[in-house]
Parts: C-alpha cells; sequence; structure tokens
C-alpha cells in the first residue's frame, strides 16, 4: 500500500473490470460443482443452452429478466443517493398487494386500456409507499435504512400472510392465494401481442411487461442525468453537506429516491401478477429484490448496465431450472451459489482485482500526460 | 389459577427454547457490531452452522464433532466477511447480503450432493444429538409445591447448548466490559483512529471480533439442527439471524439488554403458538401474523427513536483507512 496505485482507465474499469469479478465467481463455483463430481462446463453448457438455445427458453429468460430490471433499477436509484435499500423484496410483495386491490376494485368496471395502467400504477405507488416509509424514518428519524429495509421486508411477508390467508383469500381455497384478477388488467402475451404482426414465436410466460420495463430503463436514464430531481439525488449521493449547503432539501429528496425506488421494484408485480400468475400468491418475489442488489452492482447503477447484468441473472434463472432435468446431483439452487459468488466478488470485493489490475495495465500503457507519469 | 401459572411456566419454557439462538446470534452481533463491522450475516453464518453440525453428526455419529465443525464453519464465513469488508474494505452490507445468499445456496447445493434427499440431512438418532439434561434432584424436588415444578420444567431438562447460550451472555458482558480485549473492542467500533494510534492492530481487532462471532453463529446453528431438531432442512434460519439482529439494535448494543430482547421476542413466539385460535378478553382474537411481526414492529419504532433512543456504535458500517 506504500506506492500509489494508478488510476484504473475507464475501459478497463467498466468492461475488463467486471468480466474479472464475473470471471472468479464462475471460477469458484466451478470449482464447487467439480468438488461435488460433476462436469463444471457440462453444466455451464446446459444452462446456455436452457437459457437461450431451446425453444421458448429464451422467452423465459427474458422474463426473468423482466423481474431483474425492476428490482435493480430498484436498487440502483437508491444508490445513485447513497442509500442502501435492500428492501426490494418487501415494495414488490406489497406492489402485488397494489396490483390486485387495482384490479379488484377498478379493473372491473374499465375497459383494457384504462384498467391496465391503473393495476401498473397501483403496483408501482404501493410498492413507493413501502419504500417511503424508511426514507422518510431515515431522513427524518434518522433510523438507518439497511436495518428498516430488512424490517420491512419481514413485515410485508407477515402482511401478506395475513390477507392471504384471511381476509383475500379466495373463496373455497386451501392455499394461501387470492382469487383471479379481473380480466382487464391482465397484461398480454408477448406471444399473442407479436402474432398480428406476423411473428411467430413459442409462446412462453415473456408478457408485456417486458415493454414496462424498457419504459422503466428509459424513466430511469431521463430522471437520474437530466432532471433537476435526478441531480440532487446525485448532489445528495456524492456529499450530503455539499448538497445541503447548495440549497437542496437533502431530506425531500431522501424521501422522494427512495419512493421512486420502492416503485420500480414494485412494478415486479407487473411481470408476476398482471403478467403471469393472474392472482396473487404467496412468496411470489422469490429472491429477486435481493438479486436486484448483485444486479445494479453489476450495472454500475446504469439502466444500460443494469439490463445486461438483469439479462445475465435471467439467463442463469432459466438455465439454472435445466440443471435439474440434467444432472443427478446438481440442481436449479447452484444459481444462489453462483449469485452470492457475484455479489461478493462484484460488490464486496469489488476493490480487490482493481489495483493489480491498474498497475499492470498501468506497466502496458504509456502514461499520455507526462505531468501525471 | 394453579393451571394459568402452569401453562406460563410452559410458555417461558418454550420462550426459552425459542430465544437460544436469538441470545447466541445476538452475542455474535454484539462482537461484531460493537467492533465496527455491520453483521447481517448472523442469518448466513446461523444456516452454515445448522447444515454442517447435522452434515457432520450425520456422517461421524457424533455430535461433538458436529458442533466443533458447526462453529469451524461460522469462523469460516465470518473469514470471508472480514476479508471483504476488513481487508479489501467493501462494503459491509453488500457482504453480508452476499454471505446470507451463499450460505442459502451451498447448503442446498451440498446437501443434495451428498445424501440426495433435496437439500436435507437424515434424520439423527437420538444418541447423536444433544439431549435433554436432567438436573439432579429433580424427582425428589417434586415435592417441593411450585418451585418443583419450575425445577423440573424451566431450569431442568434442556440440552447442554441453552445453558451454553445462557452462558455466552454474562460471559459476553464480561468480555466486553471487564477485559483488555473487551476495552479495545468497544474503543475500535467508537474511535477506530485513536486504537491506532495506541499501536494496536485494527484489522485484527475486527477480525478477532468476527471470529468470536462466527464461532458463536455456529453453535446457534448446532442447536438449531442437532439439539432442537434432528437434522438439517433448507432454509432452516428462517430469519431467526434477522430477529437476533434486531434484538441487538433492540438492546442498544449491550449484551444483558440484547438478551433481554431475545427473551422477549422468544416469548412473542412461544406466546403466539399457545394463543393460536384463542379469544382474549377485550381484544378478541390477536392475528397470529401480528405477534409474529412484533420484533420487526417494535425495532423499526426503536430505531425511530419512538422507543427511548438508540446508540450505535461511532464508527460501525465505516471501513477504516489508515
Amino acid at each position: 500500500m506504500s506506492t500509489p496505485t494508478p488510476p484504473l482507465p475507464r475501459w478497463a474499469d467498466l468492461i475488463l473490470l467486471p468480466i474479472i469479478n464475473l470471471f472468479a465467481a464462475f471460477f469458484i463455483c466451478g470449482l464447487i460443482v467439480l468438488a461435488i463430481g460433476e462436469n463444471p462446463i457440462e453444466a455451464l453448457g446446459v444452462m446456455i443452452k436452457g437459457a437461450f438455445v431451446y425453444s421458448g427458453g429464451l422467452g423465459y429468460t427474458l422474463f426473468y429478466t423482466t423481474n431483474y430490471v425492476f428490482t435493480g433499477l430498484a436498487v440502483a436509484l437508491a444508490f445513485h443517493c447513497k442509500m442502501f435499500n435492500i428492501g426490494g423484496e418487501g415494495q414488490a410483495l406489497i406492489g402485488g398487494l397494489g396490483a390486485a386491490l387495482a384490479s379488484f376494485s377498478l379493473g372491473v368496471y374499465l375497459p383494457a386500456p384504462l384498467a391496465i395502467p391503473l393495476a401498473v400504477l397501483g403496483a408501482f405507488i404501493a410498492g413507493g409507499i413501502w419504500g417511503v416509509i424508511p426514507g422518510y424514518l431515515q431522513a427524518k428519524r434518522g433510523s438507518h435504512i439497511v436495518i428498516t429495509t430488512i424490517m420491512f421486508n419481514f413485515l410485508a411477508a407477515s402482511l401478506m400472510v395475513y390477507l392471504l390467508a384471511g381476509p383475500m383469500l379466495e373463496a373455497g381455497q386451501q392455499s394461501p392465494q387470492t382469487a383471479k384478477l379481473a380480466e382487464s388488467t391482465l397484461l398480454p402475451k408477448m406471444a399473442d401481442m407479436l402474432r398480428p404482426l406476423g411473428f411467430d414465436i413459442t409462446s412462453s410466460p415473456l408478457n408485456a411487461s417486458f415493454l414496462i420495463a424498457l419504459g422503466a430503463m428509459a424513466v430511469f436514464y431521463v430522471l437520474v442525468w437530466h432532471t433537476r430531481l435526478g441531480f440532487n439525488i446525485r448532489s445528495v449521493g456524492q456529499n450530503q453537506e455539499a448538497a445541503h449547503y447548495a440549497g437542496i432539501n437533502v431530506a425531500r429528496t431522501i424521501i422522494i429516491t427512495m419512493a421512486i425506488s420502492g416503485g420500480f421494484a414494485g412494478l415486479l408485480a407487473t411481470n408476476e401478477i398482471l403478467g403471469f400468475n393472474h392472482k396473487v400468491v404467496l412468496n411470489f418475489t422469490a429472491g429477486y429484490g435481493f438479486t436486484g442488489i448483485a444486479v445494479a452492482l453489476m450495472g454500475r447503477n446504469h439502466p444500460i448496465g443494469i439490463f445486461l447484468a438483469a439479462l445475465l441473472f435471467g439467463a442463469l434463472t432459466q438455465g439454472g431450472g435445466e440443471l435439474d432435468f440434467e444432472f443427478q446431483s446438481i440442481t436449479r439452487e447452484m444459481v444462489l451459489l453462483i449469485q452470492g459468488m457475484i455479489i461478493l466478488f462484484s460488490g464486496a470485493l469489488a476493490y480487490m482485482f482493481n489495483p493489480p489490475l491498474a498497475r499492470m495495465i498501468a506497466k502496458f500503457v504509456a502514461p499520455k500526460d507526462p505531468a501525471n507519469g | 389459577m394453579a393451571d394459568f401459572l402452569y401453562q406460563l411456566l410452559l410458555s417461558l419454557d418454550a420462550t426459552l427454547r425459542i430465544a437460544t439462538p436469538l441470545m447466541l446470534c445476538a452475542m455474535a452481533g454484539i462482537f461484531s457490531e460493537r467492533s465496527g463491522i455491520v453483521d447481517i450475516s448472523l442469518e448466513g453464518k446461523l444456516l452454515s452452522g445448522a447444515f454442517v453440525a447435522a452434515t457432520i453428526a450425520a456422517l461421524t455419529g457424533s455430535a461433538w464433532l458436529g458442533l466443533g465443525c458447526a462453529m469451524l464453519a461460522g469462523i469460516f464465513m465470518s473469514l470471508i466477511h472480514g476479508f471483504a469488508c476488513i481487508t479489501h474494505r467493501g462494503d459491509q452490507v453488500v457482504s453480508g447480503v452476499a454471505i446470507n445468499i451463499l450460505a442459502s445456496g451451498l447448503t442446498i447445493v451440498l446437501g443434495i450432493a451428498l445424501f440426495k434427499r433435496g437439500g436435507q440431512t437424515p434424520s439423527l438418532p437420538r444418541e447423536d444429538r444433544f439431549t435433554p439434561i436432567e438436573w439432579w434432584g429433580v424427582d425428589m424436588m417434586d415435592s417441593v409445591p411450585v418451585l418443583g415444578t419450575i425445577y423440573r420444567q424451566l431450569i431442568s431438562g434442556h440440552n447442554m447448548l441453552v445453558y451454553v447460550a445462557l452462558l455466552a451472555v454474562p460471559l459476553t458482558a464480561l468480555i466486553l466490559y471487564r477485559s483488555r480485549f473487551g476495552l479495545r473492542l468497544r474503543a475500535v467500533g467508537e474511535v477506530p483512529e485513536a486504537v491506532d494510534s495506541a499501536g494496536i492492530s485494527v484489522t485484527w481487532l475486527r477480525y478477532r471480533a468476527l471470529i468470536v462471532g462466527g464461532a458463536l453463529c455456529g453453535i446457534a446453528g448446532a442447536y438449531l439442527s442437532i439439539a432442537q431438531g434432528g437434522n438439517f432442512v433448507r432454509e432452516m434460519s428462517a430469519g431467526k439471524g434477522y430477529i437476533a439482529l434486531a434484538a441487538v439494535i433492540f438492546g442498544n448494543w449491550k449484551p444483558l439488554s440484547a438478551f433481554m430482547a431475545c427473551l422477549m421476542f422468544g416469548f412473542l413466539e412461544a406466546a403466539t403458538t399457545r394463543l393460536e385460535g384463542v379469544a382474549l378478553p377485550l381484544i378478541g382474537e390477536v392475528p397470529t401474523q401480528l405477534m409474529l411481526a412484533m420484533p420487526y414492529v417494535l425495532t423499526v419504532l426503536l430505531l425511530a427513536g419512538f422507543i427511548g433512543k438508540p446508540r450505535p456504535p461511532a464508527a460501525i458500517g465505516r471501513p477504516y483507512h489508515k
């Protein structure tokens, strides 16, 4: 540590370093597969085939990608404000509640063009509420956002168990779930939307919320880099004191950030509930909220990066399912392991490969500016 | 009345059993957090401990070996946490999330590979587990009215790890407030610069705090899978690590207060199972979920400053730069 390490060039920081971290994560997982007595290369091949090659595989991959885009955006927006939102899981659950309430109350009376936006809005607002409370408590009462959002995950889970097994339980049902949502609030399948246009793709759960996810990415980009609010968010994230001194209302910015962040997570319900399950079931969030952290970290909090990372995790989720069929002793839970490793390497150990890599590159690339050399 | 007392006694007995892993994890959390390291990975360490304990006990037939290896597993997870956020100054929350997900995946993957039972480990015969210990003179005490029952139900008849957990609390307090290591540990969580300028290694101190915490979580895991239960099932920790973290915060990062919080959370859960479907006077039937969610509600209220004032260690979450 005695010699200062040269800064990493931008291209290496954005492309090379994530690839190295990814490789390290896969390498360790490969060793574990090897220790179990299976062939890691073969396993990877099965996963890639399952995610992209098999008929309908790509549709499933993009379906999961949609989930990860929403939760990734949620975590990333909070990151821009230097908030750590690990409450994506709970916000998405409550998003499902919001979508269901909008569907049951208004969806019945309205035609699809009006009902769908309302149900989507319901998911956004409900998720937003579950994000804004921790935001408020952080900004005004000084409670640490990490702990509060963890607690809110559990509170959301308790609330949903209570509602789904009690007041919202479908009559005559044993397992906790609601009745089917109003027909007019369900999102059309992508395969059905494309068929009239002359594209005949294999049917899969992929639905119109994929387009909502693309829209959310665009909104995210404009919001963060081209609006006054986005400037405020980034300023508060960079330096709270300086932002305050510049006249930015820090508390208000934090609260709004968490509201929108929670809203993004809530949108996960459009894919899982409005687009796929068509009713609210328990645990439909299935850890997407947590993986959103990995997606945001890998995607460097930028929508393009987030999409690529979401695609990676979508492919892992879909391809991981194939492992169940092809192998005796490795199953889809292998994906959890890979996710954990990726969060470890590209998040917690983000700085490990940085200095040696920077030194290596500095050796090969002559410094352009003699003053820096 | 006698019946009510007996019911209360059974609830307290259940409280103790539920609170045992919470106490151990909470003490682990106190060691780590008082040294300045956020520890949301209690959950993952607990889960790893439970898996390794059950696996080793099933393979070797020795509960003691299971316990020892569970402690090593907890320590190993702690070392990953330390490597990421002490050595490489990574984000402590991110590292914690990574460890929790890793533990969740690794226990299932290895469990399936080893035993081919969908992630469960085989059921252990009684002699390979930590079984309840009957204290001396239980039968003799039975003749004494109230005390005899208390002695039999509440004090005697738990497995060894319950008593270990009960011992861990005063020991943690003693180490934290009455030893040189404890003094330095508290200092490193408040003003690491001062500890450093006194010529004491911040890195090594924090590593030691994490190692102690990892061992404690390992014991808690062993309690779940080879003492209270007889095998490992996937996601066995079921959020207990997070409740323990809530107890640490609720107890204001102090061992005795955190212990009380664990007992309170344990009692809430014990009461929930007893009150299920029972209508209380005035209130009516309390939803189970509300009772189970109370630890989280209370922690949120506490953190927001509505119940007392939380005082976390000053340097918590901040990597130390020399």
